[in-house]
C-alpha cells in the first residue's frame, strides 16, 4: 500500500473509533473536576466537607441546585442543551439554570477545568460541584442525575 | 446568540452533506496524492475551503449543490444553526489543505498525506456524526492564546 493509502485507512479508523467513543460519553453525567490550581488569593471561598468552593461570583444558585451551563457563540449544541436545561429548571423548584459565555471568562474556564461548550455542571445550594456533563445532554438524564442526587 | 445583530442560519444538513463530498474527495486525494490529478483535486478543495472561510460553508459548491437539489428533496429542519460555526471550521480545513499543498509541493508527499489524513479525519466525523472538531478547536485555542484575563462583569445570562 502507499503512504497515501495507508493514511487514509488510519484516518478513517481513527475517526470513527473517536466518533463512537465520543458518542457513548456525550451529555453524560459523570464525577466532577477539582478546580485547579489554588483559588486566587482574596478571593471568597467557602469550605464544604474540606472541600474548596470557588464563588460564583455574581451568578445567583438555585436554593436546591444549580445548572450551570458554559457555552459559547460558536456552539450548535449549546442551544439544545439550554432548551433542556431550562425546561428542566422551569420544572422543578429551587432549581436554576444559568449560563455562562465561555468565551468572556476564560479564566473561570480554565479553573473550574472545562474544555469544550457545552459542560452542564450541577451545583449543591452552597455552590459545591456536584456533577457534570461535557456535551448536550438528554432531558432524561439531567432528570435521572438529578433524581440520583436526591433533588427531585 | 451573543451577537444577534446579523446572525445567520442555516440548514445544518448542509455543512453535514458538503463534509461527505469534502471526505469524498480528500480520500482521492490520498489514493492519488503525488499525481497531478490528486494534487489538482487538493487544490480545488483548498478553493472551497477558502470560499466557506471568506462567505460561509453554505457559499461552497457543495454547499449550494445541497440548496438547489438536495434541500428541496427533504423535510424542513427541526432546528437552525448558526452559520458562524461551519464557517470557522472551513478555516481550519483550508489551514490543513494548505499544509498538505506546501508539502506535497515542496517534496515531502509524507507531510501532505498526513495534513490530508487530519482534514479527512475532521470531515469524516462530521459526515458520520454531525461533529465539528472545528467549531470545538475554537474555544481551545481562545483558552491557549488568551492571556490576559478578561473582566467578568456579566457572568450569567438567563
Amino acid at each position: 500500500m502507499t503512504t497515501g493509502a495507508w493514511v487514509l485507512l488510519i484516518a478513517v479508523v481513527a475517526a470513527v473509533a473517536f466518533g463512537l467513543w465520543r458518542a457513548a460519553r456525550d451529555g453524560r453525567f459523570r464525577g466532577t473536576h477539582k478546580v485547579a490550581g489554588a483559588l486566587d488569593e482574596g478571593e471568597v471561598s467557602a469550605k464544604a466537607g474540606g472541600r474548596q468552593i470557588p464563588v460564583w461570583e455574581g451568578i445567583e444558585l438555585g436554593e436546591r441546585a444549580t445548572l450551570l451551563q458554559f457555552s459559547s457563540a460558536f456552539c450548535a449544541p449549546c442551544r439544545a442543551t439550554r432548551v433542556v436545561l431550562a425546561e428542566v429548571a422551569s420544572g422543578l423548584p429551587g432549581v436554576v439554570h444559568q449560563e455562562i459565555d465561555a468565551e468572556h471568562h476564560l479564566d473561570l474556564v480554565r479553573r473550574v477545568g472545562v474544555s469544550r461548550t457545552p459542560t452542564t455542571l450541577i451545583l449543591g445550594p452552597d455552590g459545591a460541584e456536584l456533577t457534570r456533563a461535557v456535551g448536550a445532554p438528554r432531558k432524561a438524564l439531567v432528570l435521572e442525575s438529578l433524581n440520583a442526587l436526591g433533588i427531585t | 446568540m451573543s451577537g444577534t445583530q446579523h446572525t445567520q442560519h442555516i440548514d445544518p444538513r448542509g455543512p453535514q452533506f458538503a463534509a461527505s463530498l469534502t471526505t469524498a474527495v480528500l480520500a482521492a486525494v490520498l489514493l492519488l496524492a503525488p499525481s497531478p490529478v490528486g494534487i489538482a483535486l487538493l487544490a480545488a478543495q483548498a478553493v472551497f475551503f477558502l470560499i466557506g472561510a471568506l462567505l460561509g460553508a453554505q457559499r461552497t459548491p457543495w454547499g449550494v449543490l445541497f440548496k438547489r437539489f438536495v434541500r428541496p428533496r427533504l423535510a424542513p429542519p427541526t432546528h437552525w444553526e448558526d452559520a458562524r460555526p461551519p464557517r470557522f471550521a472551513q478555516g481550519v480545513g483550508l489551514a490543513f489543505a494548505v499544509v498538505a499543498l506546501t508539502g506535497y509541493a515542496a517534496g515531502a508527499p509524507a507531510v501532505g498525506a498526513v495534513a490530508t489524513g487530519f482534514a479527512l479525519a475532521a470531515a469524516l466525523l462530521n459526515a458520520a456524526f454531525g461533529l465539528c472538531l472545528g467549531c470545538e478547536l475554537y474555544l481551545t485555542v481562545k483558552k491557549l492564546t488568551a492571556r490576559v484575563s478578561t473582566p467578568e462583569p456579566e457572568p450569567a445570562r438567563t
